[in-house]
């Protein structure tokens, strides 16, 4: 087997440096043996056997758009340069092609789907590339801040390392904030028999935390009876899903299920994010042993659009700076919230132009699946391999791109500063409460 | 468990406070929470200079606060709240505040008897466990899951043993986390602990643990059981002899094990939450015996009903010879007992209470935002504005109700016939 040489394969990352060192041939065998026969046999042998090995992936893939057409991005070449290899060698492969492997899987794909669109059969690309992450976690290889951000969904069941303190302590000093804005918002805490749990990521509490707030002053407007926990399990996010640890992603699901089940809500409803609606929608609860969420779960974008269509929020004075949207994969592919999501829009904004593609066929933003979570390290590859979505963003002379996921949200932002765009990121939510009426 | 014995349970219907008039008399009030007895409700009540206090039936603590929350009332009738005076926190205990204060403290827990309250707290940015206001003598740099004893004389708690940097994975792997009990920490670490759990007696305590990137166990006082698992879930003591029991998973299936052996023959897609009845002689555990189905396995037997969306942990009759657990399915709750479910279904359910010869069962039901008392599947009375979930007399025959109709609270001891 030849090895790609390229300037991403020299990017140093001890979770892929380090870990290679110890594995051994006997250890890389087993592992590929167990994941390819005993956990995916059905499905992978009929995607394999199905590929015809046509390349019209190729053009679906941001990666290979923006860096020129180069083959070794196009999604076909990622499969080939990684599982095909693994399922030839039936696992006899060294140690230097399983960092190769991870790199390609957990770097250069955000798992989006956007590759399953234009395959004639429809295969499911990115499942490919999590089977390969999938190996590549059993083996211990996995970026080192994706791995850490699987570690912190392990200690504490949420991604950033809150502590159960600092999370609760954010809520209160969020009421008070809110209650600045308007009298009487309240967050209410483990409030038993509310209709709604609102659930988050970490990064809120984190970094983000008048994101919270602003939903409290949400609520009271929209007079939702909601609560939220002030225990382990308010955290909706899952990056184990994206490292291939599914026995974490498991458990932290679990609690999230169990949590809204022990506060006797009739439905859950999350804040603006992407992937955590893919793991606690499909790949937790399935993983579980559940067909379907156990408990009805509402995103964001699709709570908004009923809280305007249904005249429960109504908009005062709508936001004036030219918008443009950057669909979130797992939402808008995943779940079909792209008509919504621009009705929303539109309720909110008086400038909205819409991106080229658009909606199920709009360009990842080459943060989700795990990506951005990487770090530091392959910032730089993220970026030469967006090209196309900074020049789509640019084409709609916005001056503010909304991002209703957090990966999306980071990923933009990045994407602006490295390619110069002007432009700023805001979430829904933000221009939501700048726009609605509030109580006199 | 509560001694009910001592309780009012002379047949009578009884106003205790007028709602309606405790909501005009402040600011703010938030949710009512009622004592175990019914004698009691309160709510934490925020005043006109924006302090808070708590407000019990017609009166208030003489105290105010910056801030107080997580009003609960123990098993014994005791009324407590987290509440927060110059930045600090500390428990108030009818009223009444603990001497140690806190940079924050929550989760507050009571032993099964009623007697031990404790709490998690951060100071001096280390974490510990107070019990009866005691702080542990050891802090920790991080704390998560934690229990009581049931006679409430101990603690136990999943602590971070050391410090790591930032995406310092190679430390995360070498086992930075283990469990403390009192304060004082098992010598064994692991990449993780989680859920520990006393012996009836209190001197065992057991804990998930995960000991490499997909080995997980059971570790009993620090001790991990030999053989390792694919994962685990929820490991409980069997009631006299201290083995312990938990689900575990091997390749696909899932299945129950006692000490490492593995005790159930039959293979589930999942299965967790195992309880055992009070003898100890059987197991009841929530169980998928295939994907997408879910119900109650006993003694390795599940239940020929199955059920699509969700089913919640089993409870035992007092002797141990029924059970019954809420069970979900298109979207609506119910309560399921031996495998038979309730004829009707509602939008919310609460836990099945047994009567104590186990004859009848009984559960607090939603349905249009209105609460009834659910006997053997059959409505009550009335339908009420809020409702407690219904608590049987020592000797069966009678049923406290706590609920608010009309704007008034009030506790009504019923007859079952």
């Amino acid at each position: 087997m030849k090895l790609i040489d390229s300037p991403e394969s020299k990017v140093v990352d001890p979770g892929l440096d380090e870990t290679i060192k110890k594995l051994t041939p006997e250890k890389i065998k087993r592992v590929v043996d167990h994941v390819l026969t005993k956990e995916n046999a059905g499905r992978l042998q009929m995607y394999i056997d199905t590929c015809v090995h046509c390349g019209l992936c190729a053009e679906a893939c941001h990666t290979y758009l923006s860096r020129d057409k180069d083959p070794n991005f196009s999604p076909v070449a990622k499969v080939k340069n990684t599982l095909w290899e693994l399922v030839k060698q039936k696992g006899d492969v060294s140690p230097e092609f399983i960092r190769q492997a991870a790199r390609i899987a957990f770097t250069e794909c955000g798992a989006c789907r956007r590759c399953s669109m234009y395959c004639p059969f429809g295969i499911d690309i990115a499942y490919l590339i999590m089977i390969v992450r999938r190996i590549c976690s059993l083996l211990g290889v996995v970026p080192q801040y994706l791995q850490d951000t699987t570690n912190s969904h392990a200690a504490t069941s949420n991604q950033m390392w809150v502590h159960q303190d600092e999370w609760i302590d954010t809520l209160q000093w969020q009421e008070e904030e809110a209650g600045f804005e308007i009298p009487g918002v309240r967050i209410p805490l483990e409030k038993e028999g509310a209709d709604v749990m609102y659930s988050v990521i970490a990064p809120e509490p984190k970094i983000l935390a008048q994101l919270l707030g602003n939903m409290a002053m949400i609520m009271k407007v929209a007079g939702i009876d909601w609560t939220m926990p002030a225990t382990d399990g308010w955290d909706n996010s899952n990056m184990a899903m994206y490292s291939g640890d599914f026995e974490i992603m498991g458990r932290v699901e679990r609690l999230h299920w169990e949590t809204a089940a022990r506060l006797k809500v009739k439905k859950i409803v999350m804040g603006e994010c992407g992937h955590a609606f893919r793991g606690a929608v499909y790949d937790g609860p399935k993983w579980l042993g559940w067909k379907f969420p156990p408990i009805p779960m509402v995103h964001a974008i699709e709570f908004y659009y009923d809280l305007i269509k249904s005249g429960r929020i109504k908009i005062k004075e709508k936001y004036k700076e030219p918008v443009t949207i950057q669909d979130p994969c797992n939402t808008v592919r995943g779940r079909g919230l792209g008509d919504k999501l621009r009705y929303v829009v539109n309720e909110l904004c008086e400038d909205f132009t819409d991106v080229s593609p658009n909606q199920e066929h709009n360009y990842c933003c080459m943060a989700g699946g795990g990506t951005i979570n990487c770090g530091p390290p392959w910032k730089k590859s993220r970026m030469i391999s967006n090209r196309v979505k900074a020049e789509q963003l640019a084409a709609t002379g916005a001056k503010i791109v909304i991002t209703p996921c957090h990966n999306c949200h980071s990923g933009i932002e990045d994407i602006i500063g490295y390619y110069n765009l002007g432009m700023h990121v805001k979430f829904i939510n933000e221009i939501l409460v700048e726009t609605m009426e509030r109580p006199e | 468990m509560i001694n009910t014995k001592n309780w009012d349970w002379g047949i009578q219907n009884k106003v205790l406070a007028d709602i309606a008039e405790i909501k005009s008399r402040y600011q703010d009030v938030h949710e009512f929470v009622v004592s175990p007895d019914g004698e009691k409700i309160a709510a934490p009540v925020v005043l006109e200079d924006d302090t808070f206090t708590a407000c019990v039936n017609n009166d208030q603590w003489p105290d105010t606060f910056e801030k107080l929350w997580y009003l609960r009332f123990s098993p014994g009738n005791k009324l407590t709240a987290l509440v927060m005076s110059d930045d600090e926190w500390t428990l108030a205990v009818d009223g009444r505040v603990y001497e140690e204060n806190y940079e924050y403290a929550w989760d507050v827990r009571f032993s099964e008897n009623g007697e031990s309250i404790s709490m998690l707290y951060k100071r001096d940015n280390l974490y510990g466990v107070a019990l009866n206001g005691k702080p542990w003598a050891n802090g920790f740099v991080a704390i998560r899951d934690y229990c009581l004893s049931p006679d409430g004389k101990r603690t136990a708690a999943t602590v971070q043993v050391k410090t790591l940097d930032e995406a310092d994975v190679f430390g995360f792997f070498a086992g930075a986390w283990s469990v403390a009990v009192d304060g004082k920490v098992w010598p064994e670490k692991f990449i993780n602990a989680w859920k520990p759990a006393f012996s009836k007696d209190g001197s065992l305590v057991a804990a998930e643990i995960r000991t490499d990137i997909c080995e997980y166990s059971v570790a009993v006082n620090g001790k991990s059981w030999e053989k390792k698992y694919g994962s685990v879930w929820d490991p409980v003591f069997r009631p006299g002899n201290g083995s312990v029991i938990a689900a575990v998973k091997e390749g696909s299936n899932w299945f129950l094990a006692e000490n490492g052996s593995r005790i159930w023959g039959r293979n589930y897609n999942q299965i967790w939450l195992p309880k055992l009845s009070p003898d100890g002689k059987r197991i009841a555990a929530v169980a998928s015996p295939e994907f997408g189905k879910w119900t109650i396995a006993v003694d390795d037997r599940p239940w020929a009903k199955l059920f699509d969306d969700m089913v919640l942990a089993p409870v035992f009759s007092p002797d141990g010879k029924r059970v019954a657990a809420i069970v979900k399915e298109n979207n609506h709750w119910s309560i399921a007992v031996d495998g038979k479910t309730w004829p009707e279904s509602y939008d919310m359910i609460w836990d099945p209470v047994f009567s104590p010869c186990g004859k009848n069962v009984v559960a607090k039901a939603e349905k249009n935002g209105r609460y009834a008392v659910v006997l053997n599947g059959k409505n009550i009375g009335t339908n009420y504005d809020a409702l407690w979930p219904p608590i049987f007399s020592p000797d069966g025959d009678k049923i406290l109700l706590r609920y608010i109709a009309d704007g008034k609270y009030y506790r009504e001891v019923r007859p079952l016939n």
